[in-house]
């Protein structure tokens, strides 16, 4: 493996693509849920898992090739590791670069909690969620996903 | 959803002044301020997944008193879920039939779907354990009818933890400046921590009490809920807790003359029948306003 930037060893190289670097260690697989990414879906992405970080501590990375996130992509990466880093990369150089932001509105991402509400039925409606004095609020039960829950359970 | 539909759908959407212009018409419409022609050629949707008499009945006698016509889906939509349509295929359908739609349904957040699907407004006749804001607007006309709603005492016993009446009228509450929430629950069933942290970051004062002796005499209203048997863990329990929370005249010889009593019905022994004919017990009248304001309901979506 060819090494890239700082502390790049863990991910070789890529042409064009996206890096998300810190993000909050174990958090990595669930980025690639939340950009819905199975396996069987035709894309190469590297996932790696507790990586020492140059700025000390440890840290997910994520690599997907051919793919440039969009911004919607993006604010959903914040619920889950908001001190995530994304570089685009063009042709093996970082073009751009930026930091991810929590949305106060997400649609489709978090799944309700409340086995009652609304969304966990057969309608044909996204699940949408509000910033809560408390953390995040189902728009249509009210349910609150407090910041002491762990939103990746409902992702 | 049309961009200038008026929907009811939570009180949590209405601000202060909302709620007061609602209540206020409410108030004429109870002195008989009305014409009856003030919704005539309007038909309103009465679509109720599950049984809710009371809700029903109000909801149509309100409608009908301001001149409009009800229709009634009561089994048209029972057999639609027989079917398997979703609600937001029955939603679509219904609101080419209706000027208004007011919808009672199991699920939390049905009523929010509703109205984003509807052509015309929805009113929330109650969804599951969650909102049901003319059941809110009825308590918090109430408690106006008797005073200011600034500045009091409001007293809640019962079951608090699964009381959702006692939940949305506590955040109502919280629109209205200096009200002090006095709490008085058996163990287990007390308000949720959530609640009681979303209140106090509403910045209302919420204070628990051991027993409704020790608050009685400072409250302007006491909100009586009924604590419902299977909730205890052994009859034992339930007796010794309905005894200990029993509202009487003896009790109430203590209370300022203007407190005011409420539940939001049906009662069972948690107000001494005896307590009924004396002033401060309000619930039927409670009961009798939600006509009233249900009409205000009505209008305030459906009025040209
Ligand atoms: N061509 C590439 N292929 C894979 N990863 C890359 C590539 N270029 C940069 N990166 C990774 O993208 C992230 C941002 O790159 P860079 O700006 O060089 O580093 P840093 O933000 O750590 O100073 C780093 O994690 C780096 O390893
Ligand atoms: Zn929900």
């Amino acid at each position: 493996m060819k090494r890239v930037g700082n502390e790049g060893i863990v991910i070789s190289p890529i042409k064009n693509g996206t890096v998300i670097d810190h993000i909050t260690p174990g958090k990595g697989l669930t980025v690639i849920r939340i950009l819905g990414i199975q396996t069987g879906t035709p894309v190469t992405f590297t996932v790696a898992t507790n990586v020492m970080s140059t700025r000390g501590g440890r840290k997910d990375m994520v690599k997907i090739e051919n793919r440039e996130l969009m911004k919607a992509e993006v604010g959903k990466i914040a619920l889950v590791a908001p001190d995530a880093k994304i570089s685009i990369i063009r042709d093996f150089t970082v073009a751009a670069k930026k930091s991810v932001e929590i949305p106060s509105d997400i649609a489709g991402v978090i799944r309700c909690p409340n086995p009652n509400c609304i969304t966990n039925t057969r309608e044909p409606v996204e699940s949408r969620f509000v910033v809560h004095p408390r953390g995040f609020q189902c728009w249509y039960c009210d349910t609150v996903i407090s910041r002491e829950m762990d939103i990746s359970d409902y992702i | 959803m049309t961009h200038d539909q008026k929907n009811i759908l939570s009180v949590r959407d209405m601000s202060h002044e909302e709620i007061d212009v609602l209540l206020s018409v409410a108030a004429k419409f109870d002195q008989s301020e009305f014409t009856g022609h003030e919704l005539d050629g309007k038909i309103l949707a009465v679509l109720f997944f599950e049984p809710s008499t009371r809700t029903r009945m109000s909801f149509s006698s309100a409608m009908m008193r301001l001149g409009g016509q009800i229709l009634n889906f009561g089994s048209v939509a029972a057999s639609s879920v027989v079917k398997g349509e979703t609600l937001s295929d029955t939603i679509r359908v219904t609101s080419g039939y209706a000027d208004a739609i007011v919808l009672r349904h199991p699920k939390e957040g049905a009523a929010r779907l509703a109205s984003e699907i509807a052509a015309v407004p929805v009113i929330n006749g109650g969804d599951g354990a969650g909102q049901h804001p003319s059941q809110t607007l009825q308590d918090l006309f109430t408690i106006r009818k008797s005073m200011q709603l600034e500045n009091i005492d409001v007293g809640v016993q019962g079951d608090l933890r699964y009381g959702r009446t006692v939940h949305s009228l506590a955040n109502a509450l919280t629109k209205y400046d200096n009200i002090r929430l006095h709490t008085i629950a058996p163990e287990g069933l007390e308000l949720p921590n959530y609640l009681r942290q979303d209140l106090t970051d509403a910045g209302m004062e919420v204070i628990a009490h051991e027993s409704i002796e020790e608050i009685i005499s400072a409250l302007d209203v006491l909100y009586v809920t009924r604590l419902q048997r299977e909730r205890f863990p052994d009859p034992a329990a339930f007796a010794s807790f309905a005894a200990t929370y029993r509202i009487t005249s003896a009790l109430l010889a203590r209370a300022k003359p203007s407190m005011i009593i409420l539940h939001p019905l049906p009662r069972v022994d948690e107000i001494d029948p005896a307590v009924d004919a004396l002033p401060c017990a309000k619930y039927f009248q409670q009961a009798h306003y939600g006509v009233s304001v249900r009409m205000a309901m009505l209008h305030e979506v459906m009025r040209p």
